[in-house]
């Protein structure tokens, strides 16, 4: 009979798994983004569909996307520093299939600067 | 150091002063955002080569080890790694590249 914390403990981490299999890669690189960098606006879109049958395209989708974050995160980093952080948050997604991700990292003055506002 | 292809990068991007590491080659592109870099970089009549990650499963895991980037294109000039695609097209719009590329010696017809 195993103790009653171990027990619990085996199905949280059956929750927490299913939690992970049910959100689809949008939504977690999403929530990622948004606990990391705490962007003042932020974008994630799905291209998977336009890269379908070429290569890294895979049949359930989910390799291909654009993001867009605006953040003062990224006051004084170099652009490659900014891309780089942005992909060790997101190991564990390339790791799984991720294979393209077209990045926009801006501070808020660098965003309002590139369109104008 | 562990991994053997790094030797043959490092004298790739020491011998050439813009090294593009890619899919498909210059001539025929396959995919979209290595096709983009070659584009600009052809636009800005700069010399450079090519290396075709497609061909060479080794390389292609090895240039993402070396730079420590996930993914391809990635472009090298004078040896120092510039960026992928994303990185390339806004320095391309801001003029940075150019000023990067004769800083380093790079002759650019184009801005």
């Amino acid at each position: 009979m195993p103790a009653p914390t171990g027990r619990r403990l085996a199905v949280a981490e059956r929750w927490a798994h299913l939690i992970g299999i049910m959100t689809t890669r949008a939504a977690r690189i999403e929530t990622l983004i948004r606990q990391h960098f705490a962007p003042v606006q932020l974008r994630v879109a799905d291209d998977s569909a336009l890269h379908a049958g070429h290569a890294g395209a895979q049949p359930g989708g989910e390799t291909h996307y654009t993001v867009l974050v605006v953040s003062p995160a990224f006051q004084g980093q170099t652009r490659i520093a900014r891309s780089r952080a942005v992909h060790a948050l997101l190991d564990a997604e390339f790791q799984t299939g991720l294979h393209a991700l077209a990045l926009t990292l801006r501070t808020p003055e660098e965003q309002a600067r590139a369109t104008g506002a | 150091m562990a991994n053997p292809v790094f030797d043959r990068i490092q004298s790739d991007i020491s011998d050439n002063s813009v090294m593009l590491y890619m899919k498909g080659t210059a001539m025929f592109p396959q995919c979209g955002f290595s096709a983009r870099v070659v584009q600009i970089l052809s636009h800005m009549g700069v010399p450079f080569k090519t290396a075709n990650v497609l061909e060479d499963a080794e390389l292609r895991d090895g240039i993402k080890q070396f730079s420590n980037w996930p993914t391809i294109p990635q472009l090298y000039v004078a040896g120092e790694f510039v960026g992928g695609c994303d990185i390339v097209t806004e320095m391309f719009q801001s003029g940075e590249l150019k000023t990067a590329l004769e800083e380093k010696g790079v002759p650019v017809a184009n801005g």
